[in-house]
């Protein structure tokens, strides 16, 4: 599964781990969060980074403390008519100020590139080859957008206020 | 009217051309039927029973006449000559062919008319009054907020995959014609005790398998915080409303579940965090939204103008005026009802011709606009008086000038049996058998104000909870049955309807539907008492009895 960071297509550093995989001696590590929250000190003190697999059910409050200290949060849709990671993304980003990476996984295809995007997602394990290729196409579809979001995109709202002043300036 | 400017036609032309790439890579077999059938919904199109079919957003229920106009030029040219008016103030067309889709979408993208968000598990079309505007005594035109919501709710980055479709209805009127009691929020503007701005919200409101009327969650949002007070209840929402199944998914359940008091700490926790953010609404931007509504320019017109005088010697106009035209803030000018209801034929239905000559007579007679009402009729909302004789006469030709508003042929119907892959039961030819019974028009007068509402289906979408008289159409063993409800109502005092007996046969019900008219006829008190007033002094036992007695 291709992953797209920065809008290329690169190698993915991340070698993902179950609950019970045997801890590899050094290389970056994803692992699921019931192991990460169990195991995290051991995890940490390692050599190489770490990052997180969060489900889409569990509350990111748990994985708060440790935004200062993981590599990539990987949150998960299962399928991609499950929103809630985008709510999650959000709040990690928003609320909790968290500039590490974050990735979507599962079923990740073009058609939601920009609404992850928006909601502060920076990379993307993509499911095909040819959405992965697409991205940079796709994720300039649109240059307008009716919402506020951590992203900093201007706003239709805001872009209009800009217009009436700037016009209000030679009157 | 609100005027699109060059931001919103932008976003509709990127949505028009994003759907174009979609609709490429499914006829190339690059997206699977699955993944493109989300992708189809997000932009109104379902599979049909025979084809698919194209719901149109007409957001808050208004059109100008152009707009109409490129309504009936795809109902000719994509499809059979007709569209269909729904109970969420859309159109549907139900003949599309998806190669020709993206070019109907762009055909409309030209008069700032788009599909987006019309199904699928997302922020639905924002409906309000179709009286917005115009029907006298509202606190404000809630069509500035309704376009403040489109706007806003149109491709949200995170609430476009919710556990099910979410939709909001606002009214600025004591008397609710937006049904916003049955709606997932709904919202009444109302000022505070400093006068300012802002809504009751009401939320969890809904029909379908399990009908709830929605409960006041705030009893008054400031205007300035409707924003982040909406996206608060909906972060809860698309984080803990159910998605293990589809029919416990919408937000009914999860206020149910937890419970208003829960439900609304919840939410009110999550509001705090937001409500001092980027969401909050200035003045500068709601008048920037409100500046670009135009109103018409009214004349100073008499109240009874000679020409209304005249014609009140004319019965079949007078039959029509008293059910069809209503009052209207400004003096001189009405507000007329277009009946879509014809005898016989099925509810709704407007053709492309009808649609073009109706296009004629709003920008003859009513400033260019058009409304859509959740009844399935359409609306001139700003006719002068003196013009309603000759408006008639040319909306009796086209067969618009039914005199049926809001009598028992004005009847709501989903499309049922006959197109819908999700019925179990046919809705239409119920309700043409049932114009048909009482097409007398004096019959019909004699019995007053009384709503019948067919659903084919658990899905509800001919809202037959909400029916003074509901009809719902099941399956049992391979056969249509049918249930029906009485003392439902969808207005600001909405309760939801009782069975008042076994289910009967699709050959029983217009037989069953007299029984129950002729029960109120003979137990009504007065001439005055509503249909719907009886069933509520009386209960459903004495209309069971006449019904089943014989039976």
């Amino acid at each position: 599964m291709p992953l797209v960071n920065g809008g290329k297509i690169i190698d993915d550093s991340f070698v993902k781990l179950a609950v019970d995989t045997p801890l590899p001696e050094r290389g970056d590590i994803l692992v699921p969060a019931e192991r990460f929250i169990a195991e995290a000190d051991a995890l940490l003190a390692r050599d190489g980074k770490v990052g997180v697999i969060w489900p889409n059910n569990r509350d990111i409050d748990a994985l708060v403390p440790y935004l200062g200290k993981v590599a990539t949060v990987a949150l998960v849709f299962p399928t991609f008519r499950d929103g809630r990671a985008y709510s999650q993304a959000r709040l990690l980003r928003e609320r909790y100020h968290y500039r590490g990476d974050l990735r979507a996984t599962g079923q990740v295809l073009r058609d939601q590139f920009v609404f992850m995007l928006r909601a502060g997602f920076d990379s993307f394990e993509v499911k095909k080859q040819a959405d992965a290729e697409a991205f940079m196409q796709t994720a300039k579809r649109y240059s307008v957008f009716y919402q506020p979001t951590g992203d900093g995109r201007i706003t239709a709202l805001h872009r209009r206020m800009q217009l009436r002043h700037s016009e209000g300036v030679g009157t | 009217m609100y005027a699109y400017d060059e931001i919103d036609r932008t976003l509709v032309n990127e949505r028009v051309s994003e759907f174009r790439d979609q609709v490429k890579r499914r006829l190339s077999g690059e997206l699977t039927e699955d993944e493109f059938k989300i992708l189809r919904l997000q932009n109104g199109v379902y599979l049909q029973l025979h084809a698919y079919m194209f719901r149109v957003a007409i957001p808050y229920g208004t059109l100008a006449a152009n707009q109409l106009r490129a309504l009936a030029h795809v109902a000719r040219k994509y499809d059979r000559g007709y569209g269909h008016f729904t109970t969420r103030q859309n159109i549907q067309f139900n003949w599309i062919k998806l190669a020709e889709l993206p070019d109907a979408l762009e055909d409309l993208a030209k008069v700032g008319i788009h599909a987006m968000q019309t199904s699928g598990n997302n922020m639905r079309n924002v409906t309000s009054d179709q009286w917005a505007g115009v029907a006298p005594g509202e606190i404000e035109d809630p069509r500035i907020w309704s376009e403040l919501i489109r706007q806003h709710t149109t491709l949200h980055p995170e609430f476009s995959f919710l556990p099910r479709k979410f939709k909001i209805a606002i009214t600025a009127s004591d008397h609710d014609r937006a049904a916003i009691k049955i709606h997932d929020i709904g919202l009444k503007l109302i000022k505070n005790e400093k006068g300012e701005t802002g809504f009751e919200v009401l939320v969890g409101g809904g029909l379908g398998r399990t009908p709830f009327i929605g409960k006041t969650i705030k009893h008054f949002v400031h205007g300035r915080d409707i924003l982040s007070y909406i996206e608060a209840i909906l972060r809860v929402y698309n984080q803990y409303g159910r998605r293990d199944n589809i029919y416990k998914a919408r937000i009914k359940i999860l206020v149910h579940e937890l419970g208003i008091e829960k439900f609304s700490r919840e939410v009110e926790e999550e509001w705090q965090h937001i409500r001092n953010s980027s969401l909050q609404i200035d003045d500068e931007v709601i008048e920037d939204i409100r500046s670009r509504f135009t109103y018409p320019a009214y004349e100073k017109l008499p109240h009874m103008p000679d020409e209304l005088r005249q014609a009140a010697a004319d019965a079949d106009f007078e039959a029509w005026r008293k059910n069809s035209v209503a009052p209207h803030k400004v003096q001189g000018y009405a507000i007329v009802t277009i009946s879509l209801k014809p005898i016989g034929k099925p509810p709704g239905d407007a053709t492309a011709d009808q649609m073009d000559a109706l296009a004629d007579l709003a920008d003859k007679y009513s400033f260019g606009e058009i409304r859509v009402g959740h009844e399935q009729n359409l609306a001139l909302p700003h006719v002068a008086k003196r013009d309603l004789p000759a408006l008639w006469k040319a909306l009796d030709k086209l067969g618009l000038a039914t005199p049926n508003v809001n009598l028992i042929t004005d009847i709501i119907a989903c499309p049922g049996l006959d197109y819908c892959s999700l019925a179990n039961a046919r809705s239409i030819p119920i309700a043409q058998e049932l114009t048909r019974r009482f097409a007398d028009h004096e019959l019909a007068n004699l019995i007053g104000r009384l709503h019948i509402n067919i659903s084919g289906c658990i899905n509800a979408c001919g809202h037959h909870h909400v029916g003074h008289i509901g009809i719902l159409g099941v399956e049992k063993n391979g056969e249509e049955v049918y249930q029906i409800t009485i003392g439902g109502r969808a207005d600001e005092g909405a309760a939801l309807g009782n069975l008042i007996g076994p289910g009967v046969k699709f050959d029983e019900v217009a037989d069953v539907i007299e029984d129950v008219v002729e029960a109120y006829l003979a137990l009504r008190e007065r001439p005055e008492e509503l249909f719907i007033d009886t069933v509520k002094r009386l209960g459903v036992e004495p209309f069971k009895e006449r019904v089943y007695a014989t039976r």
